[in-house]
């Protein structure tokens, strides 16, 4: 009987790493939402939600606990399934980005040497491509099921604006595999760390491409077409309230960490902490402290994301489709080639 | 049974139960999301083979680009139960003995095919799926088919652009 003979410890090792970063990613997103109200209060010289607890910090839970309160409606003439699945996707769609990528160097515990990554695939960056892509879906099914003309316009413009800039997007990736000879996000991050310059120091172009690209796919202003309230009233989750609007709205924010901790791995060395050596100190400490980099990095990069939001107005649509397909495109075909050309020159 | 097995029997009838219903739905919409997920069913039949690079390259241009062009144009001409033309029986009846008759000859050909015949599938085995050994075959076995194919994928993307023109 050989039925389900595999190793259990692994199985139990992993179970538990994936809830503690599903769990870990939530609370930060709840409290990435009373960040993003902040640090728009301090850009526009307001003080911000200061109410709920000492400086406010419970407003993310009263927030939380208003949503969940809130009355379901599914609108009659809804498909109902579709628009209940459309927020479960969306959000699911964000999170399984997380299991490839990887949190800090290995742990010893129990006399097991554990990864800090869910699934170390040799196609790792091709994985992020894949679920990014369906990221769509959870939009385009929640705004078509809601049976509303402004739903399912916002619906299109969102999935054609995450289709335009997913072709920039690959072009850059591609052009940093050429220079890192690797598809595993792991080694990727291993070699940034051991001692090499971090790859934005090779692929400048590269990483402004993806960060813009990676600000569009989050639907972050000044890219947040589908949700122009003054042409759309509100967006592709315009007839959903409580949580399935929650959900919508915290995808958002996940994505958001998501894409930070993609771009925190990739180009500016992951979990490697710069001028210290991790030998130093006992394996643990080590990868306790690549954890902590990593998450500076990744509120770093969010904060950047809110910065911009609150400072840049959003763009027309037109100037939005010129842009992926007129600049951004054609900018990251010629970082290939300069790629391409170095690479070359150099052997 | 060992666990590839179970994972491919249930994947199989995943997939060929998404695909009946992506003929039986009424709603073109919900027939494109069933055929969304006869492709990650299929996806999955290739990672039990070991092919990672198929399986994710399946998932991102068939689930994740050709579909979502699929559901956007179905959902712009918004097609209507009634607007639909309704085929006639005898029409009816001609496809489902033309469609029969096609799947007898592909089930007659697999069958003989000498080179299937007495063989099991390789399951978690061989390397040619993964990206360093497919990348190296196409490169230099089969460079002149692989250039081949662009010089006719640029000539279908010229082509799109003059038609998406006119």
């Amino acid at each position: 009987m050989t039925l389900l003979s595999f190793d259990w410890a692994l199985v139990i090792e992993k179970l538990i790493l994936i809830v503690i970063i599903v769990l870990t990613t939530l609370l930060i997103t709840l409290y990435t939402t009373f960040g993003e109200r902040k640090v728009a209060a301090i850009l526009q010289d307001r003080p911000g939600p200061n109410r709920a607890g000492p400086f406010g910090l419970l407003q993310p839970l009263a927030d939380g606990l208003k949503l969940i309160m809130k009355e379901e409606i599914i609108p009659t003439s809804a498909s109902k399934w579709l628009f209940i699945l459309g927020p479960g996707l969306a959000m699911t769609a964000s999170l399984m980005t997380s299991a490839v990528i990887p949190w800090g160097t290995d742990v010893h515990l129990f006399g097991r040497t554990i990864a800090l990554q869910i699934a170390d695939v040799n196609i790792g960056i091709l994985y992020i491509f894949a679920v990014v892509s369906m990221g769509v879906y959870g939009i385009m099914i929640g705004g078509w099921a809601s049976n509303n003309k402004f739903s399912l316009m916002s619906a299109l413009r969102a999935a054609s604006q995450a289709i335009s800039y997913e072709i920039a997007m690959g072009l850059a990736l591609i052009a940093l595999l050429m220079t890192t000879g690797s598809l595993s996000l792991k080694t990727i991050v291993a070699d940034q760390a051991a001692g090499n310059w971090w790859n934005v120091v090779y692929q400048p172009l590269g990483f402004i491409i993806f960060f813009i690209c990676a600000m569009a796919e989050c639907n972050r202003t000044p890219f947040d077409l589908p949700e122009a309230e003054n042409e759309l009233n509100f967006g592709y989750h315009q007839e959903y309230s409580s949580m399935k609007l929650g959900f919508y709205l915290f995808a958002e924010y996940v994505n958001m960490i998501m894409s930070s901790a993609i771009m925190a791995s990739m180009y500016f060395g992951g979990y490697d902490l710069p001028f210290f050596d991790e030998t130093t100190v006992a394996p643990n400490i080590a990868a306790m402290i690549g954890v902590g980099t990593l998450l500076i990095k990744i509120v770093l990069f969010v904060f950047l994301f809110m910065w911009i939001r609150w400072t840049i107005p959003r763009f027309r649509y037109d100037q939005l489709m010129n842009l992926g397909w007129k600049t951004m495109i054609p900018l990251a075909l010629f970082n290939m080639l300069l790629t391409g050309a170095l690479i070359l020159a150099k052997l | 049974m060992s666990i590839i097995e179970v994972l491919f029997f249930a994947l199989s009838a995943f997939a060929i139960g998404s695909a009946i219903m992506v003929l039986v739905s009424k709603n073109p919409i919900h027939s494109v999301l069933w055929l969304i997920l006869v492709f990650f069913a299929i996806s999955g039949h290739y990672i039990l083979l070991n092919a990672q690079f198929l399986a994710i390259v399946n998932i991102i241009v068939y689930a994740g680009a050709i579909m979502v062009l699929f559901l956007f144009v179905i959902m712009l001409i918004n097609v209507k139960k009634d607007s639909e033309p309704q085929k006639q029986f005898l029409v009816k009846l001609l496809g489902v003995v033309a469609g029969g008759s096609f799947l007898t000859l592909l089930v007659a050909l697999v069958k003989q095919t000498a080179q299937i015949q007495g063989r099991t599938l390789l399951m978690k085995d061989g390397v040619i799926g993964l990206i360093h050994p497919l990348g190296k075959a196409l490169f230099n076995e089969y460079v002149v088919p692989f250039e081949i194919s662009s010089v006719l994928f640029l000539s279908a993307m010229v082509g799109a652009v003059i038609i998406g023109k006119k």
